[in-house]
């Protein structure tokens, strides 16, 4: 900016000044809560502390190289993206498609759109616990349905091959009328003459909707994938209540296993690793993807 | 030609009003479930299966959800959320003012550092903060809950209402300029009144999430007195694993609010969630 005289001077300093401190309180709880706990993750790393006693003790690296050769953590990092990759695939088209009737019917849909949205208003542990008892073995609504149709009694939860599908079926259950709703928004962000012209021009419904519509919304299609692909790489509650990552490790994820090293093994310190590691990773693969995403655009 | 085009389009009502009600179902299964084991009892739950209605209207399990002390756990979760929901939009309102406003060297990296605030896994947080808290000596108490649910709820909140301030016309603050009305004056008589529809939306949907975080709640509070209605369910599950119907009532019990609020002010609700939604 170019300030030429005293008063544009004195100007800009009050901007500053008022800047600040109307900046502060929000700067101060970031600084607080998000971004000190990051550093002292990964001051932590470097420790070996049970989190309870003083006997805080140095050891470097050698958190870090127990985490690299540490299978179950590897096993955690990747059901977090069997759990991932299931999300996009299956959340994405259906969110769209529900999303799309909605917007078609307009006003007449409301009741669905009432009905589809109400997984939404649920907590993830009352969902986990729901989910739970409707999946049981012996008296869950899968194992009753079964019967009803002369099978027998299936053991979702409690089978290593099919625990981590169950689960994130359970995650698409809870996270496809946020979906829905976001892509209605996506819809209604639409200039409303678009249908109207590409009408006109002798579109069909299905013409508008792929050759239109969704190249239109593709920035919204973008943000959504890496909002479902950061929000199941940290994934817990759901999980944690449901399988708490058994049988096994079958179902553990890295803040499943973050948790119980921290307050189950009480190794604070090795927990700490985990939960940096977490966060590169985690940093990494959306870096990675919003480079991508945004380099095919350009190309 | 027009004949066969004409049964194309009764197949894809057909197909579509078929996807509807296989959705409408998958959606709703699981609350007849919820809703129809709270009127059982333990053993009609098990012994009669799923599907079988309620042999009459058992309301026992409420009454005994009622005078347990789920009101403890009502009133915790009342009181963090209306704390916290009160600075929450107070200071993120404070903060989109100037970002939404002014020029000044730092207004993008301010930014830019809230909202990459966005995507920090809170998991990574969770130890530090069980430490600060137990230091703090605020550890068990419902007031370890409020930092966190405040500075999470953060980067969302002031991106969302920096995008609505730059929508308001800057006229009516440049009058009160002229008029000599100070920088302080100007945001508390003129955008915090007209900002008030964004707060709305904002104030449902930072509700949502305050009122179902379960990871601060378990990890920074241990007694039951102190606890937050997520945990009545993980302490409840704790307490009556066997008896389904009981815990699914503590699940209903927990939701009403939530569908309750829904019912009230669905329209502002799925708007508060579009607003929300479209962050990123």
């Amino acid at each position: 900016m170019q300030s030429t005289n005293i008063l544009a001077r004195k100007r800009e300093r009050e901007i500053r000044k008022v800047s600040a401190v109307f900046l502060l309180p929000a700067l101060i709880f970031i600084a607080v809560f998000v971004i000190y706990p990051i550093a002292d993750s990964f001051a932590t790393s470097l420790f070996e502390w049970n989190g309870i006693t003083a006997g805080k003790k140095f050891i470097a690296g050698t958190n870090w190289r127990e985490l690299i050769t540490d299978m179950t953590f590897w096993k955690a990092f990747r059901n977090n993206v069997v759990v991932m990759v299931l999300s996009i695939v299956i959340q994405m088209p259906i969110g769209m498609a529900i999303a799309t009737f909605l917007d078609r019917v307009g006003k007449k849909g409301t009741i669905f759109k009432v009905v589809w949205f109400l997984p939404m208003l649920m907590s993830s542990v009352a969902i986990g616990y729901l989910f739970k008892y409707a999946l049981d073995t012996n008296t869950g609504l899968v194992s009753t349905i079964s019967k009803m149709l002369g099978g027998k009694n299936i053991d979702l939860l409690g089978n290593p091959n099919t625990v981590l599908l169950t689960v994130t079926v359970v995650i698409c259950w809870q996270f496809i009328p946020f979906y829905m709703v976001y892509f209605m928004a996506a819809y209604s962000g639409l200039p409303s003459d678009v249908y109207e012209a590409a009408v006109i021009d002798g579109a069909t419904r299905g013409q508008y909707f792929w050759k239109v519509a969704l190249p239109m919304m593709k920035p919204s299609i973008k943000s959504a994938v890496i909002l479902s692909m950061v929000g199941s790489l940290k994934y817990f509650d759901l999980i944690y209540v449901m399988t708490g990552g058994g049988p096994g490790t079958s179902s553990e994820l890295m803040a499943t296993y973050m948790y119980s090293n921290a307050f189950e093994s009480y190794r604070m310190g090795y927990a700490s690793t985990i939960a940096s590691g977490m966060f590169i990773v985690i940093t990494a693969i959306s870096l990675i993807t919003m480079r991508l995403i945004n380099g095919r655009e350009e190309a | 030609m027009k004949e066969e085009s004409k049964a194309k389009k009764i197949t894809m009502k057909i197909v579509v009003a078929l996807l509807v009600l296989v959705w409408s179902v998958i959606t709703f299964l699981p609350f007849f479930y919820m809703v129809m084991g709270t009127f059982k009892e333990q053993f009609e739950l098990l012994m009669g299966g799923v599907f079988k209605l309620p042999e009459k209207m058992y309301l026992n399990n409420y009454v005994e959800v009622f005078q347990g002390n789920i009101w403890n756990y009502l009133k915790n979760s009342v009181l963090v959320l209306v704390i916290s929901l009160t600075v929450l939009l107070f200071i993120s309102a404070c903060a989109a003012y100037p970002l939404s406003r002014f020029k000044f060297r730092m207004n993008k990296p301010i930014y830019s550092l809230i909202v990459a605030c966005m995507s920090v896994p809170i998991h990574v947080t969770l130890l530090p903060i069980f430490m600060m808290a137990v230091k703090t000596h605020l550890y068990d108490s419902i007031w370890a809950l409020i930092g966190p649910y405040i500075a999470f709820n953060l980067p969302i909140s002031v991106f969302i209402l920096v995008t609505f301030m730059q929508g308001i016309p800057k006229e009516l603050e440049e009058a009160a300029e002229i008029d000599g009305c100070g920088k302080y004056k100007i945001f508390w008589s003129i955008m915090f009144p007209l900002v008030k529809p964004g707060l709305a939306t904002l104030a449902i949907y930072n509700s949502v999430n305050m009122w179902n975080e379960f990871s601060f709640a378990l990890t920074l509070t241990q007694r039951a007195e102190n606890r937050t209605l997520p945990l009545a369910i993980w302490e409840y599950q704790g307490q009556y694993a066997m008896n389904v119907p009981m815990i699914l009532t503590v699940l209903v019990v927990s939701v009403l609010p939530m569908i309750i609020a829904f019912i009230i002010g669905q329209d502002k609700l799925i708007k508060g969630m579009m607003a929300g939604a479209v962050k990123g």
